[in-house]
């Protein structure tokens, strides 16, 4: 087991590095840089602020110098665009946040998820059934910039119950409205899943040998359906899992919550290489890390699977 | 009176071509301590007549009659009432035991749960309950390999452990769906042989499901043949392989392959089982029937003793005399 762990690890290494020095030449390809304006610089300004930053160096030895840094000295380097900032800055300010309401997202879509999508195979093709179909359907078609604004005004506009935007420091009220609009279609995703998992287990030999046991129905859907039934599910939580806490740029920028995600569209926008990499980095790190996790939980459930 | 007495059982499944009609209005008991075997090829209803006996038919499907044990009608029980049927007082081992153990759960789990729901037993006392158990159904060094799981056991000790966890609480009644049918020839012999001395060590009476008559020649005393959701014939195993008297049957022994004679061809019994949702009015078997003649299709035939063979009982037009 620790064994596999290491390996998986020494694997990580060279994938984050290839995508390290894709990002890099990705970023160096699009045209323009992040000190062009409107108005151009005289080339002596130019060249010295290029000079401050090591954009006069050759790329190969700016990529070399920046994966020193971080590698070493864990340091993402300073932002472009925020002189005053370092990349560790930004995403100490804006990680948290974003960590924040992704989690609480992945929690209402998990549980919320799951709970429908057993309940509709429970009581297969009854009302619940079709309602909890139906609600997964309608979830799952609306993206999250359409629910944004339509829960904005509802909650914020008609019944005045929540603020439309904001974070306050993350107090509860300025929480809910980002977490039900990232959370609705992964929702809807685990809901499906579950659904159309449980629905296979539950016709399994297993099944019918624990009813024939006289196990009472709660019971055969706790110790012996819900476990097979997770493997799916399991499958899709962990890019789910990333994608929720490395947050949307649509509900940092629809609410205002002042995640990475806004960080990040900015960056791009503004060709702030150290951001770009670096939210690229912190995002391929933990892609990495939770595919290892979801694997170790697989082993766990599945006790054929051994490492 | 009778330890378990069926009485015109039907099970119909209503599926999305109309209704599919399992089993027509059998009938039949088992005594105390008997092995019965049901015998009869795919889709004759055998199996489907002991899931409605357990209360486990698909969702889609729907028995009526009566099913009466120790003078409760099982169809009419509510599911909590079934649930302390189930186990206590009938249990059942199925076809794979491939897929009839949870392969996510340890063999000690699965098998104390039995006896901590049904007998209030502490998981300790459940487990070492569950190791005698094992013992008693021959799986080597039980103590250690009970917290093992499924996929760590060959497919003759997974039956073996199916069969310890069906005896847990010491049933009365054990129906076994065709227990050998995914099992090596040894291994089949092996568990048939378990299964005797389980009857003769705690007087379990037996359903054996099958479509195997050798191993029903050895161990069942008395044999129903089912053929399109109805009984055919009935009687003490011995005579009714000795001397069958309905052509089904009749059938059925011919296709059994025989090391002692030096038949050239296998005898098949021609023709195509029948379309369970578009059965004859009369006797299903009609279309594949020899002896088929005026009434058949139309009149259903009735079960009766068979003339000349008292202990036999047929469903059958034809004349006894006439069938061989």
């Amino acid at each position: 087991m620790l064994n596999y762990v290491l390996r998986r690890v020494a694997i990580a290494i060279p994938t984050i590095l290839l995508l390290v020095v894709i990002s890099f030449v990705l970023m160096y390809a699009a045209p323009g840089g992040p000190f062009n304006s409107e108005r151009p610089l005289p080339a002596q300004v130019m060249a010295n602020i290029e000079a401050r930053y090591g954009l006069d160096q050759p790329y190969w030895k700016q990529m070399a110098t920046y994966i020193w840094n971080v590698v070493v000295h864990f340091d993402f380097g300073p932002s472009f665009q925020y002189r005053d900032r370092t990349v560790n800055d930004v995403i100490a300010q804006g990680f948290p946040v974003t960590l924040t309401y992704g989690f609480w997202s992945f929690i209402v879509a998990l549980v919320v998820g799951v709970a429908l999508g057993a309940a509709a195979a429970i009581r297969h093709n009854s009302w619940l059934d079709y309602l909890a179909v139906g609600i997964s359907i309608g979830a799952q078609v609306l993206p999250n910039f359409v629910m944004a604004p339509i829960l904005v005004l509802i909650f914020t506009l008609w019944l005045g119950w929540l603020p439309g935007g904001g974070w306050q420091g993350g107090q509860i009220e300025y929480i809910i409205l980002p977490v039900i609009a990232l959370s609705t279609s992964y929702m809807a995703s685990i809901a499906r899943i579950t659904r159309s998992s449980m629905l296979e287990v539950l016709n399994a030999g297993f099944i019918r040998t624990a009813r024939a046991k006289g196990l009472p129905t709660r019971r055969i859907i706790w110790t012996h359906a819900m476990k097979p039934t997770m493997l799916p599910v399991l499958s899709y939580l962990g890019p789910a899992f990333v994608g929720m806490i490395t947050g949307s740029v649509i509900i940092d920028v629809f609410f205002s919550t002042g995640g990475i995600g806004q960080f990040f569209v900015n960056s791009a926008f503004n060709r702030d290489y150290s951001v770009i990499m670096g939210i690229t980095i912190l995002v391929g790190v933990l892609t990495v890390t939770f595919n290892l996790v979801v694997d170790l939980l697989y082993a766990w459930i599945d006790p054929k699977i051994r490492y | 009176m009778a330890l378990l007495d069926i009485e015109d059982l039907r099970v119909t499944f209503t599926t999305g071509d109309g209704e599919v009609n399992a089993v027509n209005g059998v009938s039949f008991s088992v005594e105390e301590g008997e092995t019965l075997a049901i015998v009869g090829e795919s889709g004759s209803g055998k199996s489907q007549t002991a899931f409605a006996a357990m209360g486990l038919l698909a969702r889609n499907g729907r028995a009526t009659g009566q099913i009466r044990y120790d003078g409760r009608n099982l169809l009419d029980l509510k599911q909590k009432e079934l649930n302390r049927v189930r186990s206590e007082e009938i249990g059942m081992i199925f076809q794979d035991p491939m897929t009839s153990l949870n392969p996510y759960m340890r063999i000690s789990d699965q098998m104390a749960e039995v006896l901590t729901l049904h007998k209030g037993m502490t998981k300790r006392d459940a487990v070492a309950e569950a190791v005698k158990m094992l013992d008693a159904v021959k799986i080597p060094d039980a103590k250690n390999r009970i917290t093992m799981f499924p996929h760590e056991f060959s497919g003759g000790m997974r039956q073996r452990i199916m069969i310890a966890m069906a005896l847990l609480c010491q049933p009365r009644l054990l129906i076994a769906d065709e227990p050998t049918t995914a099992l090596d020839v040894t291994v089949q012999a092996q568990i048939m042989e378990l299964m005797a001395e389980i009857r003769q060590e705690f007087g379990t009476a037996i359903i054996l499901i099958t479509h195997d008559l050798g191993i029903v020649a050895d161990t069942c005393e008395r044999t129903l043949v089912m053929y399109g959701g109805q009984i055919m014939e009935t009687g003490p195993t011995d005579q009714l392989f000795e001397r069958p008297t309905h052509p089904y049957t009749l059938g059925l022994l011919r296709a059994v392959p025989r090391i002692d004679r030096d038949d050239e061809t296998l005898s098949t019994i021609a023709g195509e089982p029948p379309d369970m949702s578009r059965l004859p009015k009369g006797c299903p078997f009609t279309p594949r029937c020899a002896w088929a003649h005026g009434p058949c299709p139309t009149v259903r035939p009735e079960l009766l003793p068979a003339e000349g063979y008292p202990m036999l009982r047929r469903a059958c037009h034809a004349p006894v005399e006439e069938v061989k």
